[in-house]
């Protein structure tokens, strides 16, 4: 009975790394903007992220979730359970993701940006070219607990509806009353194999990518 | 001028709509501080056990504690209230949600404050320890008089970001059937439609609630300071 | 026309007046070195000069363009200007080869074998084509200003601006950035704040003394050591010299 139920975990499972990947992703490219509008923005767009960090880590991913999936729906704006969970797990991502890299900037010598403006680089250019990649390798550390972290919160948007291992797992345990312990101990066990996994690989990783005597220091 | 009018009764209608909440969102705030401090005072013992485990146990204590800090770190909450809550019956154990709510918080707390503690037990040098020892402290002893207070000292700044963590974590609660602050929310707005005004309220409770928080932490932590005890960085990537 | 005109720059921090009106002028090929106690503004001229930090008032012009200009692509001039740091400011995630090549090659459109080419040609002239690919953190202080230098002189600059080139470095290690320096005195116009009076007295062509925001007295090197017109300028050489020696 508990291995007939497997595939349907694994269904789940393919919802569940979806959501992981896809709100990494636009957490990812929003928290690079926010963080170097932060840092290198004008005055108010500086207050404006600082705003934006400051709510959406202020707030529980659940609010998120029910604020977009029910609150923008009451205004007209629907959204399916799996985008409205991709859009919250991002934008509450993004804020989380724009500390790490602004404190990755922060973190590199200000003789970087001067030396390659005084080669003729724009501050673009200079951004591109030697700040972020700097800013990249020193925030794997960071974005891996954050993958971590994103993987694990994806289990709320089963309160939205959205079909993921959780979901699947409830289906399976509401038809054999019989097997709610073993359903649940084997999600467990998932989620475990996949933080533990994505733990080592990017430990790798940050070996492979660390810059020579740039040794990585931020606090996991 | 319409509009005007218009704008007014929106606001008043709002202001309605918040009074006739009040009562209710109160009810659930009150619960979701009640699961927040007690599943932190939880977590801080079991969190302490498991630290000092780690660190000054024999291997297979230092084992057992790692590896269920690991396998707690290692999977969802919700996860682990869902084996407490639906899980655990099947076994003959039934519990109340609430009851569920605080044993699952403190068993997860627990295992990353045992993460903050042993940080700062490890970065207390050893010459403490050492010293100590030289009076003749016992081990126990040490532990008790010397490490823990520096210890405890320098974990601050990391416990408060566990609180905050915890007061936003409380509402998954809710989804165990606990009327919290997010279910009463949730209750309200299944009622009237009102969604996004009801939703908006909690999430700025939420706000000032960590704000609060994170004001009342600070100060304890700088009454506290010892001249030349630093505090470990804040975690600030995960928590707040 | 000059290679390099300053007119009357002026530079304030908050409230403290760190250049009170600078001129002077530079000629393709000179070498001038730029002395003074610390604090009086020599670094500032500098990023003044390629507008690190713009002037307040005042003006400077490059083979005729106005640098000073606002309507100046400032990134078109600095390309002619070379800049050696005092703290190497070496790109940290990048090879020395590459520290040299990656403005030819992003800024300068440059093929990427071209580029790195070019990049070797100037790091064999510092004498370093064997750690071309070590990082900056596996080069000694003395090599890592040596290949700041190659960065710079890879762009072509029309002039090279120094600052402090040698004070953080070992003393022991001075000794090959000064000659890296001076093989190409001549060949290409040197800017140079320092305290080494040897390179001062045996290299520069003109020697400005600077004291408070201004040019105290500038001469050149026979006469600003054996016989300077002011006080001052005998008093603060006496000093530097008994501190760093002469070479």
């Amino acid at each position: 009975m508990l291995i007939e139920s497997l595939p349907q975990l694994f269904e789940g499972l393919k919802i569940t790394l979806g959501l992981t990947i896809l709100s990494l992703l636009l957490g990812s490219v929003l928290g690079i903007l926010m963080a170097v509008g932060r840092v290198y923005g004008k005055k108010p767009l500086v207050f404006f992220i600082y705003i934006y960090e400051k709510t959406l880590r202020g707030i529980p991913l659940l609010v998120i979730f029910f604020l977009i999936y029910f609150g923008l729906s009451q205004i007209g704006i629907n959204f399916d359970p799996f985008t409205a969970a991709v859009l919250g797990l991002g934008l509450r991502s993004t804020a989380y993701q724009a500390q790490i890299y602004r404190s990755a900037i922060n973190s590199i010598p200000t003789g970087q940006m001067i030396a390659a403006r005084s080669m003729g680089m724009s501050k673009l250019k200079a951004i591109r070219y030697i700040i972020l990649p700097q800013v990249l390798r020193l925030s794997i550390p960071g974005w891996s607990n954050e993958l971590t972290i994103v993987l694990k919160d994806t289990s709320i948007a089963f309160s939205i509806g959205v079909i993921d291992l959780m979901r699947q797992g409830r289906y399976i345990y509401s038809v054999n009353h019989e097997l709610v312990l073993q359903v649940l101990l084997i999600i467990a066990l998932i989620y475990f194999a996949l933080v533990f996994s994505i733990n080592k690989g990017l430990n790798y990783l940050e070996k492979k990518y660390k810059m020579t005597g740039f040794e990585i220091e931020i606090e996991r | 001028m319409v509009k005007n009018n218009g704008g007014i009764k929106k606001l008043s209608d709002f202001i309605g709509f918040f009074i006739e909440s009040l009562p209710k969102l109160l009810d659930g705030l009150y619960l979701t501080i009640l699961l927040t401090f007690i599943s932190l005072a939880l977590g801080l013992i079991l969190g302490l056990l498991l630290a000092l485990g780690r660190v000054y146990g024999k291997t297979i204590i230092s084992g057992i504690c790692a590896g269920y800090i690991e396998i707690i770190r290692g999977t969802p909450l919700l996860v682990q209230l869902f084996i407490i809550y639906f899980g655990f019956p099947q076994a003959g154990i039934s519990l109340e949600p609430l009851t569920a709510a605080l044993i699952g918080l403190s068993l997860n707390s627990g295992a990353y404050q045992a993460e903050y503690l042993r940080g700062s037990i490890q970065s207390i040098e050893s010459g403490q320890m050492v010293a100590a020892r030289s009076l003749g402290m016992t081990k126990i002893k040490a532990i008790r008089n010397i490490i823990l207070p520096q210890a405890l000292r320098i974990s601050i700044p990391a416990w408060s970001n566990e609180l905050i963590y915890l007061v936003k974590y409380t509402s998954i609660a809710y989804i165990i059937q606990v009327r919290e602050l997010t279910a009463e929310g949730k209750f309200i707005a299944a009622h009237s439609f009102r969604y996004i005004e009801i939703f908006a309220i909690i999430a700025i409770i939420y706000l000032v609630l960590t704000f609060i928080f994170t004001e009342i932490i600070d100060r304890v932590e700088k009454k506290l300071s010892i001249p030349g005890i630093g505090t470990i960085k804040r975690l600030e990537q995960r928590f707040i | 026309m000059n290679m390099l005109k300053v007119e009357n720059i002026h530079k304030i921090y908050g409230k403290t007046k760190v250049l009170a009106g600078v001129s002077f002028t530079m000629e393709k090929g000179e070498t001038k070195v730029i002395i003074g106690p610390s604090g009086t503004g020599k670094s500032t001229l500098l990023r003044c000069i390629n507008q690190l930090s713009p002037p307040d008032k005042g003006r400077v012009w490059l083979e005729g363009i106005e640098v000073t200009d606002k309507k100046t692509d400032i990134n078109l001039i600095r390309q002619k200007i070379g800049f050696v740091f005092q703290e190497f400011n070496l790109f940290n995630h990048l090879t020395a080869v590459k520290n040299v090549s990656i403005a030819l090659e992003k800024v300068k459109k440059m093929e990427k074998e071209e580029a790195h080419k070019e990049a070797m040609n100037e790091l064999k002239r510092v004498g370093l084509k064997d750690q071309a690919d070590q990082y900056p953190s596996q080069l000694s202080g003395g090599q890592k200003q040596r290949v700041g230098i190659a960065r710079a002189l890879a762009m072509n600059p029309v002039i090279i601006l120094f600052d402090e080139p040698t004070s953080a470095l070992d003393p022991e290690l001075i000794g090959d950035v000064l000659e890296v320096m001076k093989s190409l005195a001549g060949e290409i116009s040197m800017l140079v704040v320092t305290h080494e009076m040897g390179f001062a007295r045996n290299v520069a062509d003109e020697i400005i003394f600077m004291e408070h925001g201004v040019i105290a007295e500038c001469g050149n090197p026979d006469k600003m050591f054996k016989n300077p017109e002011k006080k001052r300028t005998k008093e603060f050489l006496g000093k530097i010299s008994s501190l760093y020696g002469e070479e």
